[in-house]
């Protein structure tokens, strides 16, 4: 039971693309966090949902549509084409952009959680003491909300690697470009291979351990230290 | 509320004072509507208190005077600068204001030294040491700097919160009851602080309370409020003698006197005060090196004869003129104001006393004080 | 005695649970469900027996009945697995054979492919070559035969995207991503009619025989249901189903059956 060279290729696939999308995510998901935590608009309501439809589309109809619309003929493929960038199904970038949809709310929903717990007290402070807003969110909102965003970050980093669906959808299992790991371990299951599966599904058992109980163990801290915020 | 405005307004020229005119409505529904409308002047130095029950506007005044409103339309000068009217509209963090909560609001990621240093660093001055040296002293937290907040007592945090807000140079101090949230003990712990701040730094303060030992310790000017309005401002003297006004609940109502000390006598440990209108005898306090004194005298410490006594244990007896005779809201009871020479004191009557010394308006009388307390 | 009555009810309906062996279990290969969907309406005309059917992918079947899946019946999409299901003791001594074999075809949903498709192939000119993974799914070991003796592997290879099924292979090329893709012939017959573009139909001696076979699991020892079920699939009507769907029927392997 040992991993071979292409197990491990997919391995540090699976880290670069993860990796990847959680960046990008960390950065476009902050600006929309705090939009929805701070927003009266009417527009929250719809925003939300959209925002949440990735926790309850199956990955495979997520997949689908994603492969529809990065197609030749999809809005998004005539648009990155107009662009010069070819399409992104089978292309590593695909993989990302696929994945930043479907992470999104688990990036999202931890951060608009903790900004909104902040609430308005401590960017008030700051204000009469003279901060303008981009000051406050580096001095104000981003300390308070470290918690939202560790926890953000390793959920987004956890689900990227865990995600089969829509990998599986516009992949097409090109090997050191899209073929990661949760689609080897169904390669080696369809195939028969059963002790492949075994090794590098225990790899997988084992980093996913090790993220949660890094997410518990941090909330647990964040919690002795406690909020004493008031309202 | 009118008459006192143009008064106010001509001791506080246009490059001094604070001059507003706020109008907020909060609430959809008929039941939640709440709606501000206030128009204030107040003098650009000393300490002016924002008085009223708890729902009164006075924390909405005090808000939309720091920019924290967005959605209040009225205008704002501040020491002749122009902070907000219908066509500006200067964001808090570009008016030079200290704003004290009424929790201490401060950063608990950040020591409090850390904190201080926070509104150093904006405040768009230089901010010479000897300053950081004086706000620390005087709020006496130089033992507590490397502290993270939540190892603070609340009335450490909140001794940190006002040196922060006086850090940020601000040229007019918000306080929104910054003792509310605290027990006697803190309160008393903090009352010092709160005077030698004002003796310290010339900055006008507006000081929200609705408890009527504070104002009538560290006020000068007051601003009376009820259901959103402006029920009267002016001096605090000149407030505190209104019957009309029952500012307390009424076994508190009291006047105050301002007095100068005449005369310590060592042997009965009494001093001698002179007000505008008489002398008192009062209990002398060493230790108050001042030679003016802030007194209030109770209404219900003061009672009223048609002759003067010399057989009463009472020491102190002046003679004055019924001004004003308002029902109290005991059916049993009256309040009576006197003028005594320049001053006025209140007085409170039964109506059966009334009425046996046939007691009306413009009668002379003699005024017995049982005792008066020195609150500054 | 409440328990008493509750029991009773419990009891009548494990009861009727067990009344109900008229029906079989049975596992399709994905790719053979729309023809089986037609299969099991022509048996059940004539008989009492009530077919219960699952799709999936073959390597999940067997690894489910390995595990004790209940099915009766396993139509696998190789002949791998059923053989490797022989070897691990699960199936019914002599109740495997062939009831279909796939043909190949090369597909393409743009307009401008129709007749060229084997040109284009040969000349290169198409952005991605849609298949199915050799590993895994028959036509797509029967496609790379197909490549090889073209010798077109090595001219091809980075163009090749790869679907973990035919059926997924079938979207890649369907959603305009791939302009050509290895499918079967059945996905394209399915519903009858070409939805869109047009196909080669790769020939038969350029790939080993795509052959599907059927085993009798040891589970459906006294199932009369699945006995005669299996005796249905040989039958001409069924076989004639078969062809219709874009497969050769077992009995025709060695005639050359034109569509």
């Amino acid at each position: 039971m040992s991993l071979t060279d292409g197990d491990m290729a997919t391995i540090w696939l699976t880290l670069r693309l993860a990796t990847t999308v959680t960046i990008l995510l960390l950065i476009f998901a902050t600006p929309v966090a705090w939009w929805l935590a701070t927003t009266k608009s009417w527009f929250k309501g719809p925003m939300s949902a959209i925002v949440a439809l990735p926790l309850v589309l199956p990955p495979t109809v997520l997949g689908f549509y994603l492969l529809l619309a990065m197609g030749p003929n999809g809005a998004i493929g005539q648009f990155t084409q107009a662009l010069g960038l070819g399409t992104l199904p089978f292309t590593f970038w695909g993989l990302v952009v696929a994945s930043m949809v479907y992470s999104l709310p688990f990036v999202v929903q931890p951060i608009q959680n903790s900004i909104e717990a902040i609430g308005n007290r401590p960017l008030e402070a700051a204000a009469t003491l003279g901060a303008g807003p981009i000051d406050r969110f580096f001095t104000v909102v981003l300390p308070l909300a470290k918690p939202g965003f560790m926890t953000a970050t390793i959920l987004g980093f956890a689900h990227t690697v865990g995600e089969f669906g829509i990998v599986l959808m516009i992949g097409g299992s090109i090997p050191g470009e899209t073929r990661v790991v949760s689609v080897q371990i169904y390669d080696h299951v369809e195939a028969l291979e059963y002790a492949q599966a075994h090794a590098l599904s225990g790899v997988m058992i084992v980093f996913s351990f090790v993220v949660l109980l890094m997410l518990y163990t941090f909330q647990r801290k964040r919690k002795a230290v406690g909020m004493t915020y008031g309202r | 509320m009118a008459d006192n405005m143009e008064e106010i307004k001509k001791a506080t020229t246009s490059a001094q004072g604070i001059q507003a005119r706020f109008q907020l409505g909060f609430g959809q529904s008929a039941k939640t509507h709440f709606e501000l409308d206030v128009e204030i002047a107040i003098p650009g130095q000393g300490i002016t208190a924002i008085f009223g029950e708890s729902g009164s506007g006075k924390t909405s005044l005090l808000r939309c005077i720091a920019g924290l409103e967005k959605n209040a339309c009225g205008c704002l000068h501040v020491n002749g600068e122009l902070w907000q009217d219908a066509a500006v509209f200067v964001p808090t963090h570009k008016r030079s204001l200290g704003y004290v909560f009424q929790e201490a609001s401060l950063f608990e990621y950040l020591t409090a030294m850390g904190n201080l240093r926070y509104a150093i660093k904006r405040n768009n001055q230089t901010t010479n040491p000897e300053l950081l040296e004086q706000v620390i002293g005087v709020m006496g937290i130089a033992g507590i700097l490397s502290q993270l907040p939540e190892a603070l007592s609340g009335g450490e945090r909140q001794r940190v919160a006002i040196a922060r807000a006086l850090l940020s140079q601000p040229k007019l101090l918000l306080m929104d009851e910054p003792l509310a949230s605290l027990d006697t003990a803190r309160k008393l712990e903090i009352l010092p602080y709160l005077e030698r701040l004002r003796n310290s730094f010339n900055i006008p303060i507006l000081y929200v309370s609705h408890a009527v030992d504070e104002i009538v310790r560290l006020a000068d000017h007051a601003v009376i409020m009820a259901q959103g309005k402006v029920i009267a401002q002016g001096g605090i003297t000149q407030l505190f003698s209104r019957a009309d006004l029952s500012l307390g609940v009424s076994n508190e109502v009291g006047a105050i006197l301002e007095c100068k000390v005449m005369e310590r006598d060592k042997q009965w440990h009494l001093m001698r005060v002179a007000f505008n209108g008489g002398e008192l005898w009062l209990p002398n306090v060493e230790n108050k090196q001042n030679t003016t004194q802030r007194i209030r005298v109770l209404a219900s410490d003061v009672s009223l004869t048609l002759t003067p006594h010399t057989d009463s244990s009472i020491l102190n007896v002046l003679s004055g003129e019924i001004q004003e005779i308002i029902n109290d809201q005991d059916p049993a009871m009256s309040l009576v104001r006197l003028k005594v020479g320049e001053s006025y004191l209140l007085a409170r009557l039964t109506q059966k006393s009334l009425q046996k010394l046939a007691l009306t308006l413009g009668k002379s009388v003699w005024i017995q004080i049982k005792s008066a307390a020195i609150v500054r | 005695m409440k328990f008493k009555k509750w029991l009773g009810l419990i009891v009548l309906f494990l009861f009727t649970l067990c009344a109900e062996s008229k029906s079989v279990h049975v596992a399709v290969a994905a790719n053979f469900s729309n023809t089986m969907k037609s299969l099991v309406k022509e048996f059940e005309k004539t008989s009492d027996y009530q077919i219960a059917l699952s799709f999936g992918s073959s390597g999940k079947f067997y690894a489910q009945i390995k595990q004790g899946a209940p099915y009766e019946l396993f139509f696998s999409a190789d002949q791998a697995k059923p053989d490797a299901l022989e070897k691990d003791g699960l199936v019914i001594a002599n109740s495997r054979f062939t009831y279909a074999i796939g043909r190949l075809a090369l597909w393409s949903a743009r307009p401008d492919f129709v007749n060229k498709i084997e040109t284009k192939l040969k000349q290169g000119a198409f952005n991605k070559l849609a298949l199915a993974n050799p590993k895994l799914a028959p036509y797509g070991a029967a496609a790379l035969e197909v490549l090889t003796s073209l010798a077109l592997i090595d001219t091809t290879q980075s163009n090749w995207v790869m679907g973990e099924n035919i059926a997924q292979t079938y979207q890649f090329v369907s959603s305009g991503n791939a302009d050509l893709g290895f499918i079967a012939l059945s996905q394209l017959l399915g519903k009858n009619t070409l939805q869109q573009g047009s196909y080669w139909l790769v020939p038969n001696i350029m790939h080993h025989p795509i052959k599907q076979d059927v085993v009798l699991l040891r589970s459906a020892k006294k199932n009369q249901g699945a006995k005669a079920f299996l005796d249905f699939m040989q039958t001409n009507r069924a076989q004639h189903i078969i062809a219709e769907y874009g497969y050769l029927a077992s009995n025709s392997l060695n005639v050359e059956h034109e569509l």
